[in-house]
């Protein structure tokens, strides 16, 4: 199990902020258990590699407000057990904050998510969190991130101010995990540019607002960049590993979106200096809901996104002139059901990848999602050539209490 | 945790719609039976104006067909807009079912214009804007929809006064004034509606809906009356059978508070994340 000194420090923080609070704590205790199965459809290129595995994941939220909701704090620890891969058995602090809101003011300290963006392929300007990669390779769950949060609503717009002083490092799948590189990254190894590694204090800043159909971010971050360079390094054994270098980076970003009638256009982009280069990237599509088609309750939305990635093919960037396609199905029902299917081309080397997502619930506290994702055609010079072999079907019952 | 996308309009308001005075003062109403009409939801309207701003507990019982049962739970909190061209702003929370615990939808209405929406999903922490079109889809998987919940601007409708007669039960011996609405707004799932309003307290009593083939789609039942703060009525159990598929939402108000201090402040999409 790793990161428990971060559990701790979170619990006696935890601790600390309930003695702080003046009156008695109503706590509110809500969460899951979830269990998991996997099954690839191909053996693995590596030995120990499994075509089943099994985990189970729980997710605990504590909360509390107080002072007319003006104040309060979040505990949520998050922890799973895997059958073949000790770095998918993992536990983190979600979050583990205090906050206050003081009219158009809110502060808040400890452990915390935060979600720039406005795009549903990748999330390109989402900075402040650390991805936590052997939960999902789609990069949308994240590590807790020890910060502190200064925000004010304005007459124009909203100006949030993070202080990031401890860095986490990404999360990567053991040499029996799958889906994974077929060289394992080796965080043992783990090289940072600033000689203060994970201690470097990091710095962003966001502003954001709404002008009639439109909502537009814009964001600056200085610090440690959470997306490692994969650099081929050797084990303690002489076998091949990857070593993850973190570099210092300044990052400007932009994120706007237009909502006008059943239409979203989305755009994400970023300017970034980074060991003495500059780079650009961005993405930007539509999505479109037809509302109760053939006079069911049923809507059915397609989205259309384009990623582009100014170094052009790259091996630190798989998506660096890619298309996706998704089409949602929503029946509207009681059991909430959704079905979301979605390809993704390479257009440099024509590599594909398919992914179909269908979830329901069942009675009022099951939720049953089944994922399933694929790739095909992907050539040796692709960075995702490693998952190649490693597409998978997986079924996940949670049980919410 | 996947996104789970839930959009549309959701003015849980039901700001209009409810209100009446202590006593059953006359009410001079025109003769033109469209003018009529209006100057009745006029009178409801007038009666809950300046309630400011409330807040409110949401239980709703979903039932099919075969008499199986869920349940949904949300908390709502309203700002009153007075300027008439405004529609009010409503905040809306949810508790259960507990996989979407924590989700919230921000609503600031508009009266002829798609509403400005933005849900929060809590598993991902993100705050997104959401088309408000989909007046017509159903409200949570119940027999809601969106736009039986938005707030009843006046303006979103034509009217035209039909009859008078007994109020429907349990208030029998009451006369009700009955009044078909003609939704006015873009992507409405009626042709019209039908409203019984009371003429002791100009409070709605049931209201009929009709599919955009014109045929009764749905019949809403508002009863248990309660008197809040000395001048305005709410509904506190509302009752939608659908009566083409045989599907019932019985939906229960409770813990209405009024003049909470409530500010635009807590109606930001900053606030959607901490909406307790």
């Amino acid at each position: 199990m790793r990161s428990t000194h971060m559990l701790a420090g979170a619990a006696a923080f935890a601790a600390l902020a309930t003695a702080a609070a003046a009156d008695p704590l109503d706590i509110r205790v809500r969460g899951y258990v979830e269990p998991e199965l996997q099954a690839f459809i191909e053996s693995g290129n590596v030995s120990g590699q499994r075509r089943w595995n099994a985990s189970v994941a729980t997710e605990v939220s504590f909360e509390s407000f107080w002072d007319n909701s003006n104040q309060w704090i979040v505990v949520k620890p998050f922890a799973r057990l895997d059958l073949r891969d000790g770095n998918r058995s993992h536990a983190d602090m979600r979050e583990a904050k205090y906050a206050r809101a003081i009219d158009n003011w809110e502060f808040r300290i400890g452990i915390d998510k935060v979600f720039w963006g406005v795009t549903e392929a990748v999330h390109l300007v989402d900075i402040i969190n650390q991805s936590d990669f052997v939960e999902s390779i789609d990069g949308e769950e994240k590590l807790g991130q020890p910060m502190v949060m200064v925000s004010t609503v304005q007459e124009f717009g909203t100006l949030t101010g993070y202080l990031l002083p401890f860095f986490r490092e990404r999360t990567f799948p053991g040499r029996k995990g799958r889906p994974a590189f077929d060289i394992p990254v080796d965080d043992k190894q783990t090289l940072y540019e600033s000689g203060a590694e994970e201690r470097h204090v990091d710095f962003a800043l966001r502003y954001a607002n709404t002008f009639d159909i439109w909502d537009v971010g814009v964001g600056y971050f200085q610090g440690t960049n959470r997306n490692p360079l994969l650099l081929p390094g050797l084990d303690g054994g002489g076998n091949p590993v990857l070593v993850p270098f973190y570099a210092q980076a300044r990052r400007v970003s932009t994120d706007v979106q237009a909502t006008s009638g059943a239409w979203l256009y989305k755009f994400e982009g970023f300017w970034q200096e980074q060991l003495n280069a500059q780079h650009l990237q961005a993405t930007g599509g539509i999505e479109y809901t037809f509302y109760g088609i053939f006079d069911t309750p049923s809507d059915v939305g397609l989205v259309a996104e384009y990623v582009w990635d100014d170094r052009g093919a790259n091996p630190q960037n798989p998506f660096a002139n890619d298309a996706f396609l998704a089409l949602r199905w929503t029946p509207n029902d009681a059991a909430s059901t959704a079905v979301l299917a979605g390809t993704t081309v390479d257009l440099d080397t024509q590599a594909l990848g398919f992914s179909i997502e269908a979830e329901r619930r069942f009675g009022d506290d099951f939720f049953v999602s089944l994922e399933g994702r694929f790739f095909a055609n992907v050539p040796r010079t692709d960075p995702l050539f490693s998952y190649s072999d490693d597409s998978f079907l997986q079924l996940r019952i949670a049980r919410y209490f | 945790m996947p996104i789970r996308i839930l959009s549309g309009s959701v003015g849980f308001a039901l700001a209009a719609m409810l209100a009446l005075p202590l006593s059953a003062e006359p009410v001079s109403l025109p003769d033109d039976p469209e003018a009529k009409g209006r100057a009745i939801a006029e009178e409801t309207d007038r009666r809950n104006k300046g309630f400011g701003d409330s807040r409110a507990s949401m239980h709703m019982i979903l039932e099919n067909a075969y008499g199986e049962t869920s349940t949904r739970e949300l908390r709502s909190m309203t700002l009153e807009k007075p300027n008439p061209n405004e529609g009010d702003w409503t905040l809306n929370v949810f508790d259960k079912p507990r996989d979407v615990d924590g989700t919230a939808l921000l609503t600031h209405a508009r009266i002829l214009d798609p509403d400005d929406q933005w849900m929060y999903l809590p598993a991902v922490k993100r705050v997104k804007r959401i088309s408000s079109v989909n007046k017509s889809g159903p409200f949570m998987g119940s027999e809601f929809a969106f736009e039986d919940f938005s707030s009843t601007e006046i303006d979103k409708y034509g009217y035209k006064w039909l009859r008078d007669e007994a109020c429907p039960e349990p208030v029998a011996d009451r006369t009700c004034h009955v009044t078909e609405r003609t939704p006015l707004y873009e992507h409405s799932g009626y042709t019209r509606q039908i409203a019984w309003t009371d003429t002791t307290d100009y409070q709605p009593r049931k209201i009929e809906y009709y599919d955009r083939k014109d045929e009764l789609l749905k019949t809403l039942s508002m009863t248990d009356y309660n008197l809040h703060q000395g001048k305005f009525w709410r509904a506190h159990d509302l009752y939608m059978q659908n009566v083409v598929t045989g599907k019932s939402t019985r939906l229960t108000w409770e813990s209405f508070e009024f003049g909470t201090g409530l500010t635009q402040n807590d109606f930001s999409t900053n606030a959607l994340q901490r909406a307790r």
